[in-house]
């Protein structure tokens, strides 16, 4: 149990608790615009960049934002070149990705690199810098999501009426997705690459399965999202295990309890 | 004397579209269409699938740039148009998620962000107008239940109460009956020709199966071009111009179509 109260784990949790916060909401607007696969396809794609960060020797979550970046730009111009098949570029871009990464740790064959724990999340693993990454991150999202709440749900409900109201709906997508791409590089090393999606979907999931309004809608995936990540990392810290699956887990139990409670009502 | 002063007051462009041109991947879909839409009229635009109502639909509110031509909203270039508040946008009426987590409220209030409401908050002022369009509706008790969970019919006034909420100069309706049944196609129809009668609105509507308004806006086009034909109801006579009385609260909406209800089933039986 004195894992819970060492240094590495606070901090781990602490940016846990911050990402429990931002991942569901990036999260929402992407479900809710059914493009929940674009967690998964940018988290892909950063490994790629964490990888390669290794091998050049820069800081790794930096160039896996990078790769995460280009991806989001990427996506929107395969998205135009197949149109009513938009997401076949999600699928392209994402397997291009891993196939990227796993190229890039092959050739990286020194020690040193925790490949399992990019890719399934640690607890150890976070340090200062990270953390003050996370931190930033979250401060930019939390503003840019108050700022343009309002404009964020007309565009996630109804884009064309969105542009007839003269709102700039290309730099509001934009947005979306380039917050989604820093949210989902700061999360990696906490969640690892391929889990940090159910981290996005899973809340929004849950919380179709009862909210009436978008306001309710916004507080439920963080309450759910906090739930996880705080029971998953602890649970994580005392049985040794990957917090990434811990915490997933645990969304998908709150998810089934959930839907056998809505089906009892009804 | 007095109609050469006030025809062109009451009269003024709405919408002018000049000799505009569209071309879907070499295909053209628009050809030099020309034509405007003088305010107070209802404007019916008919054409089968694939007509390009859509596409010209698109460009009037400025989701789509012509190959060639220009358009004018109010007197002003489209690329300079900055009124967006004077128009009011009803969908199609399946073009959301049912289980989208957003109540009735949340999408009638909706209608009021727009560009010129960018970094300011929804106010009490903002919440009242939103009372009103919803009475205008008659669907304030329904404002706290999640949109998917409304009839077809009831929707259709949710988004009609978004569309008002700005008291809008125009209103565009895109397909507004798809998938919905008859009796509520009538219902709804009511309404927006009490609209159309009553307020100082100009329709602008889209659809392909017009059925249900040739009664109102008559059988023969008033111009054709291409696969899309061209529909025009004015509200009053040239004369009538000067009729100031009209209401433009979404208030006295919900009273006057009431009131005309209830003359109309009273004079029948």
């Amino acid at each position: 149990m004195e894992i819970l109260t060492s240094e590495f784990f606070q901090r781990a949790l602490i940016g846990g608790i911050l990402i429990g916060v931002t991942a569901p909401l990036m999260g929402l607007f992407l479900v809710l615009r059914r493009l929940s696969m674009i967690g998964d396809t940018l988290s892909h794609v950063s490994i790629a960049g964490v990888a390669l960060g290794f091998i050049i020797g820069v800081y790794p979550l930096a160039v896996g934002l990078v790769f995460a970046l280009a991806a989001t730009f990427a996506i929107e111009k395969l998205r135009k070149a197949y149109k009513s098949y938009a997401e076949l570029s999600i699928a392209i871009i994402m397997s291009g990705g891993v196939a990227l990464a796993s190229l890039l740790f092959s050739l990286e064959t020194g020690p040193g690199i925790n490949v399992e724990g990019y890719l399934f999340g640690s607890i150890y693993t976070l340090d200062d810098l990270d953390l003050m990454l996370i931190g930033i991150v979250t401060l930019v999202v939390l503003v840019a999501v108050a700022l343009h709440a309002k404009e964020l749900f007309l565009i996630s409900f109804d884009e064309d009426a969105a542009a007839v109201s003269g709102l700039p709906t290309k730099y509001f997508n934009m947005m979306i997705s380039v917050l989604t791409a820093l949210v989902i590089s700061v999360s990696i090393k906490i969640v690892g690459a391929l889990l940090v999606s159910a981290l996005l979907t899973i809340p929004a999931a849950c919380s179709l399965v009862f909210a009436r309004s978008f306001r309710q809608s916004i507080v439920t995936v963080v309450v759910i999202a906090e739930i996880a990540v705080i029971g998953g990392l602890i649970m994580a810290g005392v049985w040794n295990l990957a917090p990434g699956g811990t915490i997933v887990m645990l969304l998908i139990a709150m998810l089934l309890l959930l839907l056998t409670f809505r089906r009892r009502k009804a | 004397m007095l109609n050469v002063i006030q025809q062109p007051f009451c009269h003024q462009n709405i919408i002018e579209v000049n000799d505009l041109s569209f071309a879907y991947q070499q295909k053209p879909v628009l050809s030099n269409l020309s034509f405007a839409v003088q305010e107070r009229d209802f404007v019916g635009l008919i054409g089968s699938n694939g007509a390009g109502k859509t596409t010209l639909l698109k460009m009037i509110v400025g989701l789509l740039k012509p190959d060639s031509g220009s358009i004018k909203l109010f007197g002003e270039p489209i690329e300079r148009f900055r009124g967006w508040n004077r128009i009011g946008y009803v969908p199609q009426k399946n073009s959301f998620n049912p289980l989208f987590p957003a109540t009735v409220r949340e999408v009638v209030l909706s209608g009021l962000y727009n560009k010129n409401k960018l970094f300011k908050r929804v106010t009490k002022a903002d919440q009242l107008k939103c009372d009103e369009a919803l009475h205008a509706m008659n669907i304030e008790d329904l404002a706290s239940k999640r949109i998917g969970e409304l009839s077809g019919g009831q929707q259709q006034r949710a988004f009609l109460a978004r569309a008002l909420i700005n008291n809008p100069a125009l209103l565009i309706l895109d397909e507004p009956t798809v998938g919905i049944d008859a009796e509520t196609q009538q219902g709804f129809f009511h309404l927006i020709k009490h609209m159309h009668q009553h307020h100082n609105i100009t329709f602008l509507l889209v659809s392909h199966d017009m059925d249900w308004v040739r009664s109102y806006i008559g059988e023969q086009p008033k111009q054709e071009s291409g696969k899309i034909k061209l529909y025009v109801k004015h509200s009053h006579d040239l004369e009538d111009c000067r009729e100031s009385n009209l209401t433009h609260s979404l208030r006295e909406l919900r009273q006057r179509s009431e009131n005309g209800k209830a003359s109309v089933s009273s004079w029948k039986s």
